[in-house]
């Protein structure tokens, strides 16, 4: 298949990208492009203009920043595999990232199009989720800061506006007193999660916080909040609780019973793998 | 002069593992696949597609598409109707009553699946010609659809062709022995109802076509990504009315096909008709989601199977049931896929009533046709199926079972009317069953039940036979297959020490070029590197019968072989000569004739043939041999597979832990070329079993179109398998080959689905729909609980 056509510029900068998303109407971004070529492929999105910000080499980093991992938007997924300092403080972030897709897709994906993507299948939306990141982003008015929370509207959408341009993403970092799982149910090691789950918990001996991330259980990504609290409540089967409020989709990889069924022994798992000490 | 052959001794380029010829190009970027190709004047093909299942058309506007700056034509059917002076090719037709509905290149009054050719667009880019195919403006009245074959006959089913009055296309039967009164005393039966899912064959390499016109000459030469372009040139000469004589059909490195390009399709039509037309060149590429709809599918069955058999599990009468689905059109092949197992659904076992009865049915969906074992991949299942529920109804091991059974004699006479050549069921058996430890898996099963694992161990077997090699001739006329099953081979010894081996069977991935310089090297006592192996070019090798059904070895490989005596056998008169005695005195043993004091090379024997200064009298100059082989039966590799899987019952999933293959394929020419092939068969078998399905809506939208939705396994999802093999030669050839190309995909399925039911036995389940998905899986287990 070949895209429709559409017109193409290379950004310079955050600030030129910004400049040419106001130029146009329906014009969309492009970085690692794993994301947006293949609808584009299939003539699912007809963008007019691809504004190119996959050259701004000042957007790929990780760094430490106080209580926090600053990652640049356009850090490649297999530079979050490799990167020191997300080891040590937060190794859910490159175990995560070092399961999406295949070698190719994550020497080309980035972390910020993940995201910005707002793809419910995704791996890194929940992870952000369930550690209560933020991301930078910047617009004609300037940068301001999106909680992860805030993040994820609906399916493929994001809190993002149509001019801005996601720069940096925060994550905490653990300590000795977390513990944390992912696990990530597919048909093929290259596929989205049919149900994929991330586990945060902290405490040592009782839990002190707990986090639940959902993948693929409903329009966003979500958090099992019925199942933190009661884990945090102490109550003896936390997981039996981890559809609650979900609302799965039916897809030939898995009805939405299939996959109530599904996130309820994987959460239960992923918090015997998280639970810290 | 004809002159006798004398019978050549095998030596050891064949059996040696040799690394592929073929492989060097491909790996460093110097394949010529059709895509890459480019003549002068090129223009490119886009077909405009039906996005309904079943739809009146009620009107065709070009013009819009035509309005686009880079287009240079765009037609509806009704424009191209005087195009064709024939429908695509079916080359099958099981019986008189056949049902063949017309099946032009375009549809014309409906639409009868969604991706269905409704208009096509020439542009001066590929580019362009996308673009304009979607300004092209068709109205459709969206018709019920029917997708189910068995729901395709019901009485008030939608039609697919009104004017057939029916769905159902053929009913084929065949039966040999006293099978009702074999049921009737029957101790124990069995019964299976078993789904075959459909599959979409996938190779690497997208369909493309080109073809360059001459109109002066009213030649044309069409470049295709196609298995057959002997075929080729056959049939789509009679749907263009172009004289046979005038159409030269050339493959050449063709990415893999598994099936799919055993065919004759539409866009191959179109862009003769369209070169012909606009008298310029027309190249057309596949798009990956255009082939999951316009190429052919494979499997889509239902079947039903029973055993009749005494008390200790001895069986003695097999009855089979298949509803096959044709898909919209016939394609090929298509009503004769079924039909490749029909002698196969007693499998390895000795019985003595068998009955087979298949119906094919219309639906609106894509065409079915070959795909990697075709027929025999389902008759395999069905009976090694039935087998394990016969051994699990006994309170039997699967492996006892098998023993009571198997077939001992060779060559066999068996039950459903034909002859298999050679084998050793035990060997095999033993073989995989030593290999994998049966008795440790078995007791190691046992242990994890008992300690409530809830990932239970599973071990499935399937011990196989197929036939493959689709010979002879005078077989497939009596089944109404419209081509012959011979092939030819020609050897012609340069004048300067290298051969040129000419070969009717057209490769697309399978290394003929290296096993075939093997064969010729061996015999004639070259080295492997002085052979070059020539093919897939009608103008080059004008007789062929291609690439399809594991038969090139088996086939075209031994009529190499007697193209090869035939050599020897003009050589050593040549040779005499020089030597001065009587042919009757001259041995050859592999490239050298040797008299009773001197000896010369074969070599010499190319010169000397070609200067022809010094020629015994009444022998033609030059070294040159052809040989057409027409077998005179099937060959029939066999073999034991052994799967290990281990099911997680909380989430459904199932991994294979372990895949042991023993098979016996003949001789083997080439062990690396060998266990390739059976790796492929038995991936895209373990994905019959466990990834793949094509899966239609009701309204005949194929929901799984892309490589996102449809599942082809890559490597982290398969197991690294353990291969074995024994060697029983086929008697019925020189070089004792058998076949080899699908082995693997006729016997994984069976194997796979046996270990998941084997694991889950003890929590009452008794079968899984393929592919054994893990929500199958898990609603099984659900089922059994209630």
């Amino acid at each position: 298949m070949i895209p429709a056509p559409f017109d193409y510029e290379v950004a310079e900068s955050v600030e030129h990208a910004v400049e040419l998303l106001g130029g146009r109407e329906d014009a969309k971004l492009l970085a690692g492009g794993h994301s947006l070529l293949p609808v584009l492929r299939l003539r699912f999105a007809r963008p007019a203009l691809l504004v190119d910000i996959g050259r701004i080499e000042a957007l790929s980093y990780v760094r430490d920043a106080g209580d926090r991992i600053a990652i640049g938007a356009l850090t490649r997924h297999h530079d979050v595999v490799g990167a020191a300092l997300l080891q040590e403080h937060c190794p859910l972030v490159p175990y995560a990232a070092g399961l999406i897709g295949d070698p190719q897709v994550r020497h080309r994906g980035t972390i910020g199009g993940s995201l910005a993507h707002g793809d419910p299948a995704g791996d890194l939306p929940a992870v952000l989720l369930a550690l209560d990141g933020e991301v930078d982003v910047v617009g004609p008015e300037g940068t301001r800061t999106i909680a992860a929370a805030e993040l994820f509207r609906g399916p493929f959408e994001t809190a993002l506006g149509p001019q801005e341009v996601m720069t940096e993403v925060r994550v905490p970092k653990l300590t000795g007193d977390h513990g944390w799982s992912y696990l990530k149910f597919r048909r093929r090691s290259m596929d989205w999660a049919t149900v994929g789950v991330v586990a945060v918990v902290k405490g040592n001996g009782s839990i002190e916080e707990a986090a639940v991330g959902l993948v693929s259980m409903g329009a966003t990504p979500l958090r099992a909040r019925a199942t933190e609290q009661a884990l945090l409540a102490g109550e003896s089967d936390p997981a039996a609780l981890a559809d609650d409020g979900t609302d799965p989709p039916s897809d030939t990889n898995g009805s939405a019973e299939y996959r109530r069924h599904l996130v309820r022994v994987l959460v239960r798992r992923a918090l015997e793998e998280a639970r810290p000490g | 002069m004809m002159v006798a052959p004398i019978e050549l001794e095998i030596g050891e380029a064949i059996g040696a593992p040799v690394e592929r010829k073929e492989d060097h190009k491909l790996l460093v970027g110097q394949a010529q696949w059709v895509d890459n190709m480019r003549v002068p004047g090129m223009a490119y093909m886009a077909v405009v597609r039906s996005p309904y299942a079943h739809a009146r058309i009620t009107r065709v506007d070009v013009a819009p598409a035509l309005a686009h700056a880079d287009v240079v034509a765009a037609y509806s059917a009704a424009d191209l109707q005087e195009e064709w002076a024939g429908s695509l090719p079916c080359a099958w037709l099981p019986t008189e009553d056949t049902k063949a509905p017309p099946h032009l290149p375009l549809a014309a009054d409906k639409a009868r699946y969604v991706g269905d050719g409704v208009a096509v667009v020439v542009a001066s880019s590929r580019a362009a010609a996308e673009d304009a195919a979607e300004l092209v403006e068709v109205e459709y009245e969206p018709l019920p659809a029917i997708v189910d074959p068995e729901a395709a006959l019901a009485e008030g089913a939608p039609l697919v062709h009104d004017e057939l009055g029916t769905n159902r296309c053929y009913t084929w039967r065949l039966d040999a022995g006293e099978v009702d009164a074999l049921f009737d005393e029957a101790e124990v039966i069995v019964r299976g109802r078993f789904r075959q899912n459909r599959l979409i064959p996938t190779a690497i390499e997208p369909r493309a076509v080109l073809v360059q016109p001459l109109p002066a000459n009213g030649e044309f030469t069409m470049w295709s990504t196609t298995q057959v372009p002997h075929i080729a040139r056959v049939t789509l000469s009679g749907v263009l009315g172009i004289p046979e004589a005038k159409l030269r059909v050339i493959a050449p490195d063709v990415g893999g096909g598994f099936g799919s390009k055993l065919n004759v399709y539409a866009e191959e039509a179109l862009a003769l008709g369209l070169a012909r037309r606009l008298g310029r060149a027309i190249k057309w590429t596949e798009g990956r989601s255009e082939g999951y709809l316009a190429t052919i599918h494979g499997r889509d069955q239902w079947q039903e199977i029973e055993l009749a058999a005494n008390a200790d599990g001895k069986i003695s009468a097999v009855r089979a049931r298949v509803v096959a689905a044709m898909g919209a059109y016939l394609q090929l092949v298509t009503p004769g896929i079924p039909l490749l197992g029909a002698w196969l659904y007693a499998g390895a076992y000795d019985v003595q009533g068998y009955s087979f009865e298949c119906t094919g049915v219309f639906t609106h969906t894509t065409p079915t046709d070959a795909y990697r074992g075709a027929g025999r991949p389902e008759a395999t299942y069905a009976i090694e199926r039935a087998v394990d529920a016969l051994a699990a109804k006994l309170g039997k091991d699967p492996v006892e079972v098998r023993r009571l059974n198997f077939i001992r004699e060779f060559p066999n006479a068996i039950a459903a009317g034909l002859t298999i050549d050679s084998g050793d069921y035990d060997a095999g058996l033993d073989l995989a069953l030593g290999t994998a430890g049966y008795k440790e898996l078995r007791t190691e099963q046992a242990e994890r039940r008992a300690k409530g694992d809830p990932k239970r161990l599973g071990i499935g077997l399937s011990t196989y036979v197929e036939m493959c090699g689709l010979a002879p001739s005078k077989i497939l006329g009596a089944i109404r297959y419209s081509a012959g099953g011979w092939d030819t081979a020609t050897i012609r010894c340069l004048p300067t020490g290298t051969v040129q081996v000419l070969t009717g069977v057209s490769p697309h991935g399978q290394g003929h070029e290296t096993t075939w310089s093997q064969i010729a090297a061996d015999l004639l006592g070259y080295d492997v590197d002085e052979i070059e192996v020539l093919h897939g070019d009608t103008a080059v090798v004008p007789l062929g019968m291609d690439t399809y059904g594991s038969r090139s070895l088996a086939v075209g490989g031994v009529a190499l072989y007697f193209a090869a005596e035939r050599i020897v056998a003009k050589a050593r008169l040549i040779a005499a000569h020089k030597l001065g005695v009587e042919p009757s005195q001259v041995d050859y043993v592999r490239g050298r004739f040797t008299g009773p004091e001197d000896s010369i090379a074969l070599k010499d024997i190319a010169l000397a043939a070609w200067t022809a200064h010094d020629l015994p009298d009444g022998v033609e100059p030059g070294l040159e041999a052809s040989f057409v082989y027409d077998p005179p039966n099937f060959s029939w590799p066999s073999g034991a597979h052994l799967a290990v899987v281990e099911v997680d019952t909380e989430t459904g999933n199932v991994e294979v832990l372990r895949y042991i293959a023993v098979d016996d394929v003949g001789t083997v020419v080439n062990p690396l070329i060998v266990d390739g092939q059976i790796h492929g068969g038995i991936a895209q078998g373990i994905a019959q079993a466990l990834f793949e399905e094509a899966v239609y809506d009701d309204d005949g939208n194929l929901l799984t179109g892309n490589m996102v939705s449809y599942l082809v396994p890559s490597a982290p999802d398969l197991p690294s398998y353990e291969l074995d093999r024994t060697e029983t030669p086929s008697p019925t050839n020189p070089l004792g080959v058998k076949g080899v190309g699908e082995t693997g995909a006729i016997a994984s399925p069976a194997a796979v689905i046996n270990a998941v039911c084997d694991a889950l036995a003890a929590d009452g389940v008794t079968d899984i729909q393929m592919p054994a998905t893990p929500e199958r899986v898990w609603r099984a287990l659900e089922e059994a609980k209630r």
